[in-house]
């Protein structure tokens, strides 16, 4: 059994999660990390999720955008009268 | 627009004070730029004021756009900083915490409420409309401190620093933020996810 104490939950979902996201993670903490994980079925489920709701949350957002190729021409028209006359 | 020389072209014009290159402008990117004020604005005026001011903002500045910068990015940063002027001023209540949506955890580390894992995947939850629909409201309840940060951050892809700039926080405060929103944005899909 390894000496070194594991992180706990606390510190892997407060603290590793973020960073573990954006590689900011140095080698040591990656490991610590990693080896929390392995042996954490619920923390392994809080990351899913996590990454889910990121995912999911960009994906659904940004799908609403291609939906809404809407260019109304009232507003087009309004921003063109506005400009004209501050010509 | 994709093509280079065309954008370059445009720029041009619309410095030499072109009327038709400013619509030619408004025309292209309104759809674009209505979408993004549609997700920082929760009604469909302020989002119509918002791109207005953008397009007027920019029409006012734009000897100040940089040769070799994208029209699209520039006009982006616009939009939303026009969104976030719109809700500073609409801005009365004082903003909700979020606590209750943190996870919660025993005094040894570990959690106090076991999580476990959605049946769906992420591409799952965005083909159905009952999970699209959850998560755009999840995002919606978000208080907007939380919300904001989230929509620069993960949706409109800005950077921390920018994020940091627009939003007058620190970049420190915008990684707090934005994790505790995804936390609290978990959180509140997690509630239907598990039911």
């Amino acid at each position: 059994m390894s000496a070194i104490p594991y992180i706990t939950c606390r510190e892997l979902v407060d603290d590793f999660i973020a960073r573990y996201l954006e590689r900011t993670l140095s080698d040591a903490e990656a490991s610590d990390f990693e080896r929390h994980l392995s042996v954490c079925p619920p923390c392994r489920a809080y990351l899913a999720t996590y990454e889910k709701a990121v995912l999911a949350g960009r994906a659904v957002m940004r799908n609403e955008e291609s939906a809404l190729q809407d260019a109304p021409e009232d507003l087009i028209r309004a921003v063109l009268s506005v400009a004209r006359r501050r010509d | 627009m994709t093509d280079i020389l065309s954008e370059s072209s445009l720029v041009s014009a619309l410095r030499a004070g072109s009327n038709d290159a400013f619509e030619t402008l408004v025309r292209l990117y309104m759809a674009r730029l209505l979408a993004v004020a549609r997700r920082f604005l929760r009604n469909e005026e302020d989002a119509r004021d918002a791109v207005q001011d953008a397009f007027i903002s920019a029409f006012r500045s734009i000897q100040k756009f940089e040769a070799g910068a994208k029209l699209s990015t520039w006009l982006h940063r616009i939009v939303v900083n026009a969104a976030l002027m719109r809700l500073r001023t609409k801005r009365r209540h004082p903003e909700e915490e979020i606590d209750d949506l943190l996870p919660r955890f025993a005094a040894d580390g570990h959690h106090l409420q076991e999580p476990v894992d959605w049946r769906l995947s992420a591409e799952e939850m965005v083909q159905q409309s009952e999970t699209r629909e959850l998560v755009r409201k999840s995002i919606d309840k978000l208080p907007d401190s939380y919300r904001l940060v989230l929509l620069m951050r993960d949706i409109e892809e800005m950077s921390t620093e920018e994020t940091a700039v627009a939003l007058e926080i620190t970049p420190t405060a915008v990684k707090v933020r934005l994790h505790r929103a995804r936390q609290a944005l978990r959180a509140l899909i997690d509630k239907e996810m598990t039911r």
